[in-house]
């Protein structure tokens, strides 16, 4: 008897990332319905990628802040290093792979691997330290990625790629063409993103994130967050498992970024700036910490909510509404006995589930 | 009430510390040689000699900020010692962090309960089975077979242990729910996981009442026997320290004032001294 039970028992973080899958398949499917019927105005048409690339970098800072529980205010900045290394990616590879999914793809593993990269470079310092003190150092990383980018220029010609502080001495020959001109950005990219793309990359992060999570490594990870000294006592490595989940992060941010360079013609350093990581940090916190399912649906809401609210009469007061969601969420989320309220109707619909199953078991 | 433990014949070992007969071929498991912390001006610990026989339980007594705490934290490397070497079965710890030395056959549980108190029963040993169970990370993210192999060998694992302590029924309870007292058991099979050489235990009948002390006592014993590792543990209660603690090692103010079995600990004048204070007259 026992033996059955534990055959037939399917565990809780197993139906948890399933149901996350499917919620994302369901959507991209419905939504992909009413584009075709023309339900969906071009101004929200044009917001899917972005939401797609909100989303990823919502559950993947959600792994640095909720599950490593170690606050970064960076994320933007590995971002941005996914979103230019992409486009050069693209653009170099313009002649050699004509298929634009196949160089979309290229761009945003190489995205993964420079924003990977800058993981591991800032992460081994960063994560020594704790707290607030990680949380400052981080954000001025960010500052720095995006400070060196907006100086940065970089051309191409036959020659190959030139690097630069200023336009002046990239020294391009007649044919070359300069890729990122340092404040102003990335100008000329071949829209390559797609909404598709965007939904592949989602699904490959909750993949990423959800099995990580529930194996060995997330363990450790998890463990960290909680007790740090009793999970050295029982032989977890804090700084292996402390730059996994950061570099693991960077790596999906970097990804995001390239997704997201290359769904407009012309992107700009200072688009990845503080504001943004703060913008991800709040929809990880909206959707809970922790929780890979509310960072999907508060990164897809509050990218979209502005954008729903621009129509007719409310369109006058739409920051206005937008943050008073904010604060009913913030309110709602932290209020004791409304939560309380929740959990007993959350639990009491699982009792009657649960009484059906004995009864059912009776039988 | 309370149960007789076979009292064993102890053997002194020269500067260090009296072990048991039997353990006395074998090196011990751990050896202090000139132990020694300083905190700003406070010597908490000096010249703490000790040594651990294989499969001795030891205790460490004394009053109230005597240093047994210190010491242990000392012993894993929490706080790396000035002053003093320490020996885990024959090799020197010093360069070694805290995860290592776990890795190195120490494991401990805590004074102030740390347990990952969000995550379930099961986790907390699975955690304690890191490097038990272990497998890269790219398996557990493309799920390869290795992954199902750990895992599984990691879960049969968890619930045998969590047996020891007949927890296997509380396996998928959050950690931080259960009472007390399983709290404590949970950190002791938590530190079995780890597969240590050497187990110890910081007041680990703290909180408990006789009935679940005496429980505690067996179990102590039973695992010393089961797994054939040293147990040296801190305890404010002296029928468990005196009923299964082959050594005992009484510490004030830092230092070592007495060694010996329950017996000659119990007839000391110095230890007597310690916790009454002196005869006045």
């Amino acid at each position: 008897m026992s033996g059955k039970t534990k055959t037939l028992r399917v565990r809780k973080t197993t139906v948890n990332a399933l149901i996350n899958y499917a919620m994302v398949i369901v959507v991209f499917a419905a939504t992909q319905i009413l584009i075709g019927q023309g339900a969906i105005s071009n101004t929200i048409q044009s917001m899917l990628v972005p939401v797609c690339c909100y989303v990823v970098m919502a559950v993947s800072l959600n792994l640095t802040v909720g599950i490593l529980g170690e606050l970064s205010l960076g994320h933007a900045g590995f971002m941005s290093l996914g979103a230019f290394s992409g486009i050069i990616a693209a653009t170099l590879l313009q002649d050699a792979v004509p298929a634009a999914p196949l160089r979309l793809a290229i761009a945003m593993v190489v995205g993964g691997v420079f924003g990977g990269v800058g993981g591991v470079i800032i992460g081994l310092p960063v994560l020594r330290l704790r707290g607030d003190y990680l949380a400052i150092v981080t954000l001025a990383f960010g500052e720095i990625i995006k400070n060196v980018i907006q100086v940065l220029y970089i051309g191409l010609d036959e020659n190959g790629l030139h690097f630069a502080t200023k336009e002046a001495n990239l020294a391009l020959s007649e044919t070359g063409k300069a890729i990122l001109k340092g404040p102003m950005g990335a100008t000329g990219v071949a829209k390559l993103a797609s909404f598709t793309a965007g939904f592949l990359l989602i699904l490959i992060t909750l993949f990423v994130v959800q099995n990580l999570v529930d194996s060995r490594a997330g363990r450790a990870i998890l463990s960290l967050r909680d007790n740090r000294i009793a999970a050295e006592s029982v032989g977890i490595s804090v700084t292996k498992y402390k730059l996994m989940a950061f570099v693991i992060s960077a790596v999906l941010a970097g990804a995001a970024g390239a997704l997201y360079g290359l769904n407009y013609s012309s992107t700009v350093a200072s688009k990845f700036d503080f504001n943004t990581s703060i913008l991800v940090l709040v929809y990880v916190v909206l959707g809970g910490l922790g929780s890979i399912r509310g960072s999907i649906i508060a990164a897809a809401v509050l990218t979209l909510l502005p954008e729903l609210l621009r129509n007719g009469a409310i369109n006058d007061y739409r920051m206005l509404i937008y943050a008073i969601i904010l604060i009913l969420v913030m309110l709602v989320t932290n209020n004791p006995t409304l939560r309380g309220g929740v959990d007993m109707a959350v639990k009491r619909i699982r009792g009657i589930g649960k009484k059906e199953q004995t009864e059912g078991g009776a039988q | 009430m309370s149960k007789q433990y076979p009292k064993p014949k102890l053997v002194p070992v020269p500067s260090t510390n009296i072990i048991p007969e039997r353990d006395i071929d074998k090196s011990p498991i751990l050896e202090c040689r000139h132990l020694g912390i300083d905190f700003g001006g406070l010597t908490a610990v000096s010249d703490f000699n000790m040594a651990i026989g294989r499969t001795e339980i030891a205790g460490l007594i004394g009053p109230n900020g005597a240093g047994k705490t210190t010491d242990f934290n000392l012993l894993p490397k929490v706080y790396q010692p000035p002053r003093g070497t320490i020996m885990l079965d024959g090799r020197d710890t010093h360069s070694m962090t805290t995860a290592q030395v776990s890795r190195a056959g120490i494991a401990r549980t805590f004074q102030n309960i740390r347990l990952f108190s969000r995550l379930s029963v099961e986790d907390n040993v699975k955690i304690g089975l890191h490097n038990q169970a272990a497998y890269p990370m790219w398996s557990g993210i493309f799920r390869l077979p290795s992954y199902w192999k750990k895992e599984r060998m990691a879960h049969n694992l968890a619930l045998e242990l969590l047996s020891i302590f007949d927890m296997q029924d509380l396996a998928d309870h959050q950690a931080g729910s259960l009472p007390y007292g399983a709290q404590r058991r949970l950190e002791i099979v938590r530190a079995l996981a780890t597969g240590p050489s050497l187990l110890l235990l910081d007041e680990p009948a703290a909180g408990m009442n006789p009935s679940e002390t005496a429980e505690l006592m067996d179990n102590i014993v039973k695992i010393r026997d089961t797994f054939q590792i040293a147990i040296m543990l801190i305890e404010h209660d002296m029928n468990l320290v005196m009923g299964i603690c082959e050594g005992i090692c009484v510490l004030n103010f830092g230092k070592i004032i007495a060694k010996g079995t329950a017996e000659e600990i119990q007839a000391n004048p110095a230890v007597i001294e310690a916790y009454l204070g002196k005869k006045e007259g």
